[in-house]
């Protein structure tokens, strides 16, 4: 037939339909199955707040992105190369997205005048010619072509035209040269028991293959190449996932028992889910009445000795803030995780956003110091947790790991790590009076300023902690102003100490030069692959990446003055920028962004080149 | 080989180091003293005992306690036990409430843990009154009291915190008094043995800001006015004289000297239909307050039943590896 196939570096596509249309999983499935060919990835899962909203409505439309590549990359992609649509409202909402000259494929069946009227469409777009100047636009019956597929299946018109996303899928296998034994063994697994399902599905997504191969409207296929990955033993890994086995690694390098005292939120109830089914690593999950009940538990149960943490998004810290300062205050080793939302209030639920950093630096009554740590990438959330999780102990203090949405939901190859090479995490409880025939639960470590830890159930060693200010030393209740002035200045010097731990800082690209991006959390990908492409057009750009932002890194401040410009990108107003700012008095701008999705690679070039003149 | 035997404890192993600061005269007082005499006869080892308070006069007390101790914030107190008791379902927790933190800003916490049957044992130090704040009106305090924040009388309706914890499922609801000095050890003795969520309000007297609140019930006529509720004896008071019958579902008081004992409704603390009748006798314009155990029942406790489910869990699966974790799903590698 004369097919020819075309090798690229990399594609993004993006599957976008009815929240009941299955896009998620087909994403899925597409993501396992590019990272078993050895692409490098990174994927968008974009879904809506509503469980159920009205069938073909623009407000239930569910999309996920995926950009792949031969390449080393960093994130999901600004817009796709290909758009599947399985519906008018999809259409509608993601048609503004794609690139121009794109590939559009379109489930022809679903454009049924009631469909088009609900997405506000007068006319229908596929047969008007509105779409046909800008993309390539492919229309398939694809209802049709699934019950000609599932012909002779016992099963209902309803369930066979559900099997109409593994069809979509199977025609992106086909055009990007995609094995599809690795969904089939998937069908298998998932529908165990449910023989006619298994079937109609493997039907419909080989139906979908075929189509692509016997058709003439696929003339080229797309080859992308291997990443040239580091060598290893990988997997698939999203951010709560990853975080979630971040906590259990700490716990079983530490030796404690692991209690996670949650309420469900999005976008963090996935890591209460998954601990929770974790029973045999001797994980407590206590699902709590509130928010505040989920971070006092923590509280008590890291006064008994366990590792002790406790997730949830923005509205939920704004709720545990006054007993976070319980926690600073009486100095106990915990991890407070934010998977940030758009905010204020309920904000925007399922999109992705910054803007909880000022509530981890300033959200609590009184001079109460936290560090804060932010993951960078979905797989590194892991490391971020493990790391939360060591310093919080090491310096028995509160931690606040911040993710967020897109990190969260989104995934990448990740290289899997040897447990035994993880740094250690050593736990000393207190076993023995430490002063003259008594125990002083706030006589200090001299490198750390880090209190002793003496769980009840020690002998000899019992003692009242609490809310109100502490002597030094004894920890009795003191309203001596000296004493409150001393303890503040010695809460916020041991959260200062933490650089001791901090690496120095990673820079990509010269140490001076014209510009410099800084960033930290979610926005590492899109600064990062900004940055690559302005430096291969040979501009003087460097990156910067906080991991920790409070405290921050000791170095930051002589790199920061060998810049010209500094850029801030955050998917906020500024809040680092500020903080920037106040902290090196240097005269940094921001490229501030709050759509629910993470900041364009694209948008960051644009605005270093304005900076650049 | 000879164990060295550990000396018993005694009330003074269980006094920290402390000044006690309550008001002079105030129903604390009393409470704590109780305790400190109570604890040893429980046979336990002193660094077993944790007690956990929120904010208020009452939550005080772990300060004064030589035990483990938590002053957390206010209303709190259930949920960090509740921690503490996962943590280490070992420890014998005790939380100290008064009826602003538990019931006001505390209520849902109090709710929950009683409805979960955390083995927590809960005193509320009920005084009707704010006194940490000096003295505004409480969610106890009886309607139309006049305090410095309602100074024409409160309009809120109080609650009655039986009759909450019962419709929170609770399996063990007491009642005493800070003046019934041996009432008050039975009660805690009590809240001892139960395992599971034992509340245990106690009236408590505020000598400074409500003082003389529980006068019926501590005063001269207290016999009269009180009634002492006792497992599967007929409920009598006024010295014998008096006994309380079911008419239909409403109770009504016997004059036991002009009619048979065999009249009286025999106490069962196990049948909770006669513990919410009971539960609504609280501040009844005709008849007495109930004190004792108003219900008492075995269930599964939240505690036990986490590490039922961790057990069976590593007996079923082995205990988990966190590599073979990493290692599992879909994996590929790359040479
Ligand atoms: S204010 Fe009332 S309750 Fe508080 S210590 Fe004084 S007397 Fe006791």
């Amino acid at each position: 037939m004369g097919k020819t196939f075309k090798t690229i570096d990399e594609a993004v596509i993006r599957f976008a339909g009815d929240s009941g249309d299955g896009m998620q999983l087909t994403g899925g499935r597409f993501t396992d199955t590019t990272a078993i060919v050895g692409n490098d990835l990174s994927t968008l899962p974009d879904f809506p707040a509503e469980i159920r909203a009205p069938a073909g409505s623009l407000a239930g439309v569910s999309a996920f992105q995926i950009k792949f590549s031969s390449k080393d990359i960093h994130t999901p992609g600004d817009k796709p190369d290909v758009l599947v649509a399985m519906n008018p409202a999809a259409l509608k909402v993601h048609q503004k997205e794609l690139i121009p000259g794109g590939t559009m494929i379109v489930n022809k069946d679903a454009f049924t005048t009631k469909n088009l009227k609900f997405a506000g469409y007068e006319t229908n777009p596929i047969e008007d010619g509105s779409l046909d100047d800008y993309f390539t636009l492919i229309p398939i019956e694809m209802n049709k072509m699934v019950t000609a597929a599932c012909e002779g299946l016992e099963m209902s018109p309803k369930l066979v035209g559900r099997t109409k996303n593994l069809f979509a899928l199977g025609v992106l296998f086909y055009m990007y040269d995609r094995p599809l034994e690795s969904t089939e063994a998937w069908l298998k697994k998932k529908f165990k028991g449910k023989d006619a399902i298994i079937d109609a599905n493997t039907r419909a997504l080989n139906a979908g293959y075929n189509y692509g191969d016997t058709t003439e409207l696929f003339m080229t296929r797309f080859k992308v190449e291997k990443a040239n990955l580091a060598s290893g033993n990988y997997r698939n890994m999203n951010g709560n996932f990853a975080t979630s086995l971040g906590l259990l690694a700490a716990a079983e390098k530490s030796g404690l028992n692991l209690f996670y005292g949650g309420y469900p939120i999005t976008p963090a109830s996935d890591i209460l889910q998954t601990l929770a089914s974790w029973k045999h690593f001797g994980v407590s999950t206590f699902q709590a009445e509130d928010e505040i009940a989920s971070i006092s538990s923590v509280i008590g149960a890291a006064f008994t000795g366990s590792l002790a943490v406790t997730a949830t998004s923005g509205p939920g810290i704004a709720l545990k803030a006054e007993a976070i300062g319980l926690g600073i205050i009486t100095e106990l080793p915990m991890v407070i995780i934010n998977v940030q939302r758009g905010g204020p209030s309920t904000g925007l639920p399922t999109k992705t956003e910054q803007s909880d950093l000022n509530q981890a630096l300033f959200g609590r009554n009184g001079e109460s110091p936290m560090p804060i740590i932010a993951a960078a990438t979905p797989g590194d959330c892991f490391f971020a947790a493990y790391e939360a999780c060591r310093i919080a102990l090491k310096y028995m203090t509160p931690v606040m790991l911040l993710s967020d949405g897109y990190l969260a939901n989104g995934s990448e190859p990740w290289k899997i790590p040897n447990v035994d090479e993880l740094e250690d995490i050593p736990v000393n409880f207190a076993k023995k009076k430490n002063g003259e025939d008594e125990y002083l639960p706030y006589l200090r470590d001299d490198e750390t300023l880090s209190r002793p830890w003496a769980i009840p159930g020690t002998p000899g060693l019992e003692h009242r902690v609490g809310g109100i200010e502490k002597a030094e030393n004894t920890g009795h209740v003191s309203y001596d102003p000296e004493n409150h002035h001393k303890m503040t200045l010695i809460r916020e010097e041991k959260v200062n100490r933490i650089r001791q731990d901090i690496p120095a800082l990673n820079v990509f690209g010269e140490s001076h030069g014209d510009l410099l991006i800084l960033s930290w959390g979610g926005t590492y990908g899109s600064c990062r692959s900004a940055s690559e492409t302005l430096q291969e057009e040979g501009k003087s750009v460097s990156h910067i990446h906080l991991r920790w932002v409070n405290p921050l890194p000791q170095d930051l401040g002589e790199l920061i003055v060998g810049y010209k410009n500094v850029l801030i990108p955050e998917i906020n107003m500024g809040q680092l920028l500020r903080l920037i700012r106040a902290e090196y008095l240097v005269d940094a701008k921001g490229l501030n962004q709050v759509r629910g999705r993470p900041i364009s690679t694209s948008s960051i070039i644009e605005k270093v080149n304005e900076m650049l003149g | 080989m000879n164990e060295i035997q550990t000396p018993p404890l005694t009330k003074k192993d269980f006094e920290s180091d402390q000044a006690v600061r309550w008001c002079p005269g105030c129903g604390d007082y009393a409470i704590l003293a109780q305790t400190q005499k109570k604890m040893p006869s429980f046979g336990r080892k002193r660094e077993e005992f944790v007690f956990v308070a929120g904010i208020g006069c009452s939550s005080r007390f772990p300060y004064y306690m030589n035990t483990y101790g938590f002053h957390t914030i206010h209303g709190r107190a259930p949920a960090v036990a509740t921690g503490v008791k996962i943590a280490n379902p070992d420890l014998s927790v005790w939380v100290v409430t008064g009826d602003g933190d538990g019931l006001s800003i505390g209520g849902n916490h109090f709710m929950h843990c009683l409805r979960r049957n955390m083995d927590l044992n809960i005193l509320m130090f009920n005084n009707r009154i704010y006194g940490l704040t000096k003295g505004q009106y409480s969610p106890t305090s009886e309607l139309g009291k006049k305090t410095k924040a309602s100074p024409f009388g409160s309009i809120d309706y109080p609650l009655n915190p039986p009759s909450l914890a019962l419709g929170a499922q609770a399996t063990f609801v007491a009642r005493t008094i800070d003046r019934w000095q041996k009432h008050l050890a039975e009660m805690m003795e009590r809240s001892y043995a139960h395992d599971g969520a034992s509340f245990t309000e106690i009236y408590q007297n505020c000598n400074i800001f409500n003082d003389g609140a529980f006068e019926e019930y501590t005063g001269a006529d207290k016999f009269n006015n009180v009634i002492e509720l006792k497992h599967n004896e007929p409920m009598v008071f006024a010295k014998g004289t008096k006994g309380i019958k079911l008419e239909g579902s409403t109770a009504v008081i016997v004059d036991l000297e002009k009619s048979s004992i065999d009249e009286v409704l025999i106490h069962d603390e196990t049948n909770l239909d006669m513990a919410h009748i009971i539960a609504n006798w609280t501040t009844h314009p005709i008849l007495p307050e109930p004190i004792g155990v108003i219900y008492c029942i075995q269930k599964p406790t939240y505690n036990e039943e986490m590490v039922n489910q961790i057990d069976a869990a590593k007996k079923m699966r082995g205990s988990g590896k966190v590599q073979d974790l990493l290692n599992a799903g879909d994996t590929w590698v790359v040479d």
